[in-house]
């Protein structure tokens, strides 16, 4: 317990961080020093480089925009607390938590799921999937098996599917209805190892 | 609804052939014997030739057989005829009682239980083809990804409603409260172990009907599946307790029997998987015998079976895994005809076999000799059987949530353990007890009749309601969509990921390790070459979707009187379209058509002047444009006529084969003539319009050129729509080769959709606002545009669709080509049409 109680205490503002994500201590810890394995040199931060060693995300199709998603705009680092909150996105629903009405929205909970996997395909921040982003995005999980015509027509196809104004973009709102039978709450949640 | 019986004719018979009512041939057999004295065979001294000879005898075992199936297949019919008596109790209660009153009436016949379910029947014939329809239907991503839940269940629980069950009324008995019954402490434990299996007979009757959540559906049909095979094992354990006696069992007996049952187990499920190897392989080769490819199916999965009984493994487990395991290889290496003949015979002998055992079960117990009373044994095994089934779901549901990413609440608890149905396993293991060795057997067999009565009919019936109280999540049957397909995919890839950065190797991680090594080694074994390719799912959502709109598309262009739109777009009428843009005032007068209502068969024949510029230029392939006039033209003359004409209908009639199911060229070709009737007519019509006047005759003299042999041309002619797979590779292929020329796949996937005739809000009063020769003309056809506008109309989307969605960017000469002829192809409502057949 000595040795869990001196990592923690390396971090700033844990309790906030607790509060915000829902991740118990143990969860930090185990998180932490992840952080720190990742981090190469000790900087205190990761940069893309830092996650590009994990080789097995290089044969991720869309590894890259994940990773994507745990930078900010613009910038280039990513400290731990904001690393635990990307990943906070993906921790289950808890049922039992009472939700006081005043709390905002919970990092994990549906719409900011929802938001997290729409982020990855509008990659110019815009609001909307574009016919373009969309086709990035399917050339990149569907590779080499389909060919180009036909990517467009299954983005062509995917757009009308979920666009409701009809402007040729899937807005976030479009998105979640379109998603409105899946479940979610399972599907985009991992199990985080204590 | 293709073949659903002609391959898998074999089993079948097989199944019935095998299909001993046992006991009834037996008993019967001196009632037809005295008949059979009575009848022909008793008269030896034949004075002359009988014309016809009554042959009861002969017959009679097969024939009660058919018999038997028909009339319980007549039950079914009987009340599925009334929804609300479905909607409220399950069919498998309604099966039951109907064994009942037949029951009744063959006791008050024959004053004895003549046909009862033999274990032999049950467990060789009937029980098989359910579990593999089980096996082979299963959602493989949930089955695996609950794998730890299930095996849990069926394992765990199995041996802990088992023992508990054994124990608990050894321990009444212990008590006294019982009476004087002569049973031992073992074959406690045995009745504990063969009324331990909840049944997946039972359970899927019941669950199918209810729709709960996909997981909880997957827990309750996956446990009842793989239990079904423990329960097995552990009743020939007990068995082979039973029979060495109580005093030669020692420690190291128990651990044989431990080390028994896990060999039995994984034995019998690496059976399963040896054998749906073979399968995949198998079917990687059966390509040039089409019609016999769905059979093998079911006589490798039989022979996975009957294997794992001669091994002395488990059976049940053994043709699940075959089915759950050769699923995905086979479908993929098969013909889409063959996976479709595969899971209609498939529902085809399981939902058969389900309804026989059940009104079997009801049958049976219309027996007096089989039933023994003893109050407090029956009630309290009820009892015991409810709540250790309840106690043992809390505990190892408890366990298991501790490692549920979802943990399963308590809702979904209470229907697990309200689902613990007993079925006609229970029943035929008790059926198969040996007398000799267990001196109750017809307690343990009234009793567990009764605890398959209570649980099937009682809980069958309240399941629904219970479901419906506590509000438990339902499934919703959605349709599938793109969107959704993809957004999976890409929820997969992300929460890969975040395993990744996150460091830790979870269920996810694992998935991917296994796809990946599933894609590396075992598909290239497996799966042929040419299935591989067209394994991506999102891909084929994508092409079932598309399947389906055309096929909507065809419905509702069907009842609308006309079929013109499905083959207007060919060659000829293309090319014609081409030459209409450049030179309109030369070709039109040549479009000969009969505008009068004729029937299919008096053929329009369009013809061609022969001084004109040729009419129709087939330039199906672009060098042909080289040639001299007069060669083109008589290509096309031949051409034209080859498509027109056919040969007298009777010719293509009758083909037999069993070899291959041909399609009825027949009414294709009368689809054909019927739909160039139409298009002529349309044609003569757009004329009309344009305010051109026809001068069309029909040439007898061509008539010469008729071709004598088959109609066929190398051109879509072949093609029939009905035809899944022409389809189907019409339209990947027309989708493929979009870019290129008018070649005439992608002519007909994309142009025939694009038919403003069947969507509603377009405005019909003025057809020709834009003449087709005055769009850009360019042969690059963006499959991308046709996508956009060809989703058919259809009541469902046809607000979506209606702004006729041809943005400025298209460029696709041939729908623009189109409009106008599409327009005007709009067949005014008061002319009667006649729908080709």
């Amino acid at each position: 317990m000595g040795s869990s109680n001196s990592t923690l205490s390396k971090i700033p503002n844990l309790g906030r961080l607790i509060e915000e994500t829902g991740f118990t201590p143990a969860h930090i810890k185990r998180l932490y020093k992840r952080f720190q394995a990742l981090d190469k040199g000790n900087k205190g931060y990761l940069s893309p480089q830092d996650f590009g060693s994990v080789k097995e995300l290089a044969t991720n199709p869309i590894g890259d925009r994940i990773i994507g998603a745990f930078f900010s705009q613009g910038q280039e680092t990513v400290d731990f607390h904001s690393f635990v909150r990307i990943l906070a996105h993906f921790r289950p629903l808890d049922k039992n938590r009472a939700k006081r009405p005043d709390s905002p929205e919970p990092i994990n909970s549906r719409i900011s799921k929802l938001r997290f996997a729409f982020q990855l395909y509008d990659q110019d921040n815009d609001g909307k999937i574009s016919r373009d982003e969309l086709l990035q995005v399917l050339r990149t999980m569907l590779e080499m098996q389909v060919t180009e015509e036909q990517l467009e027509s299954i983005a062509d196809r995917t757009i009308q599917e979920a666009d409701l104004d009809g402007d040729n973009a899937i807005s976030f709102d479009e998105f979640r209805k379109s998603l409105e039978k899946v479940n979610i709450e399972h599907k985009m949640s991992s199990r985080f190892l204590h | 609804m293709k073949l659903p019986w002609g391959a898998a004719t074999p089993l079948l018979l097989a199944a019935l052939a095998g299909t001993t009512w046992a006991s009834s041939a037996h008993n019967t057999d001196p009632q037809s014997n005295t008949n059979a004295t009575n009848g022909t065979e008793g008269n030896s001294g034949l004075t002359s030739l009988p014309i016809v000879t009554w042959k009861w005898h002969h017959v009679e075992q097969p024939y009660l057989m058919a018999l038997w199936v028909l009339v319980c297949w007549l039950c079914k019919l009987v009340f599925e005829l009334n929804h609300k008596l479905t909607a409220t109790i399950p069919e498998s209660a309604l099966l039951i009682f109907i064994g009942f009153v037949l029951g009744g009436m063959i006791w008050g016949a024959d004053k004895a239980q003549t046909f009862t379910l033999t274990p032999v029947t049950f467990f060789y014939y009937l029980l098989p083809q359910i579990i593999l329809d089980a096996g082979y239907f299963m959602p493989n991503k949930l089955f695996f990804g609950n794998m730890g839940a299930i095996l849990t269940y069926a394992i765990l629980g199995t041996v802990w409603n088992a023992v508990t069950v054994g124990l608990s009324l050894w321990g009444v008995y212990l008590g006294g409260i019982m009476g004087d019954l002569k049973i031992n402490l073992l074959e406690f434990m045995l009745f504990g172990s063969l009324l331990s299996a909840v049944d997946p007979v039972a359970v899927l009757a019941v669950f199918e009907e209810v729709h709960v959540n996909e997981v909880l559906f997957i827990l309750v049909f996956g446990e009842s599946l793989l239990n079904d095979g423990v329960t097995v094992v552990l009743y020939n354990v007990c068995d082979a307790f039973v029979t060495l006696g109580a005093d030669r069992i020692n420690a190291v007996e128990i651990i044989k029997g431990i080390v028994s049952f896990l060999v039995v187990a994984f034995g019998g499920a690496l059976v399963g998987v040896v054998f749906a190897v073979l399968l995949s392989l198998l079917t990687r080769c059966t390509k040039n015998i089409q019609i016999i490819e769905p059979g093998f199916i079911f006589v490798v999965s039989y022979l996975s079976y009957l294997t794992a009984e001669m091994l002395s493994l488990s059976s049940i487990l053994a043709i699940t895994f075959c089915g759950v395991c050769c699923q995905k290889y086979v479908n993929a290496n098969m013909a889409e005809s063959s996976v479709t003949t595969v899971r209609y015979a498939m529902k085809v002998f399981a939902n058969g076999s389900e309804t026989i055992i059940f009104v079997f079960l009801g049958i049976s117990a219309i027996d007096p000799e089989i039933w023994v009373w003893n109050t407090a044994f029956i009630l309290l095994t009820l009892v015991f059987v409810l709540v250790y089934r309840i106690i043992g779901v809390f505990a190892l549901t408890w366990i298991l949530n501790r490692f549920r990413l979802i943990p399963l609440e308590i809702i979904d608890q209470v229907v697990l353990s309200y689902g613990g149905l007993r079925g006609a396993v229970a029943y035929a293991l008790a059926f198969m007890l040996d007398g000799n060795k267990v001196r109750e057997k017809n307690l343990m067999i009234s009793t567990t009749l009764i605890v398959v009565y209570f649980t099937v009919v009682l809980q069958g019936v309240t399941m629904k309601p219970l479901v419906n109280w506590l509000k438990v999540k339902r499934t919703s049957k959605t349709e599938v969509s793109l969107i959704e397909k993809l957004q999976n995919r890409a929820f997969d890839h992300i929460l890969i990921a975040i395993e990744d950065i996150s460091g830790q190797i979870g269920h996810n991680y694992m998935r991917e390790k296994w796809n990946k090594f599933e894609e590396k080694w075992l598909r290239p074994i497996l799966m042929k070459s040419s299935a591989r390719k067209k394994q991506d799912q999102l891909f084929n959502v994508f092409h079932q979707l598309n399947l389906k709109d055309a096929m909507s598309y065809v419905t509702e262009g069907e009842r609308c009187g006309s079929l013109a739109f499905v083959r207007s777009e060919n060659n000829v009428n293309l090319d014609f379209k081409k030459k209409l843009a450049s030179d309109i005032s030369d070709i039109m007068p040549d479009i000969n058509s009969d505008s009068s209502d004729t029937g299919p068969y008096t053929i329009p024949m369009t013809c061609i002047m022969q001084d004109n510029v040729p009419t129709v230029c087939l330039d199906v392939e672009e060098d042909m444009r080289g040639k001299s006039m007069r060669d083109t033209e008589n290509i096309n003359t031949h051409h034209v006529l080859q498509m027109h004409l056919y040969k007298a209908r009777k010719q293509h009639r009758h083909r037999y084969s069993r070899k291959e199911m041909g399609l009825n060229k027949d009414e294709n070709e009368v689809q054909e003539i019927f739909q160039r009737t139409m298009r002529n007519r349309l044609e003569s019509f757009k004329s009309t319009k344009m305010g051109v006047t026809q001068s069309k005759k029909i040439k007898p003299a061509k008539k010469d050129q008729i071709p004598n042999g088959k109609h066929k041309t190398h051109s879509f002619e072949d093609a029939d729509f009905s035809d899944d797979n022409v389809f189907s590779s019409d339209f990947a292929g027309g989708v493929a080769s979009g870019g290129g020329g008018p070649t005439r796949l992608s002519i007909r996937s994309g142009g025939g959709i694009e038919n403003p005739a069947f969507m509603p809000d377009v405005d019909h009063a003025s057809p020709l606002h834009t003449p087709p020769w005055s769009a850009v003309v360019d042969d690059g056809v963006a499959p991308s545009q046709r996508a956009q506008v060809q989703l058919p109309w259809s009541p469902s989307n046809a607000s979506r669709l209606t702004p006729l969605r041809i943005s400025t960017r298209s460029n696709d000469s041939f729908i623009l080509a189109d409009r106008p002829t599409a327009q005007g192809e709009q067949p005014p409502p008061s002319q009667p049409k006649s729908t080709p057949k």
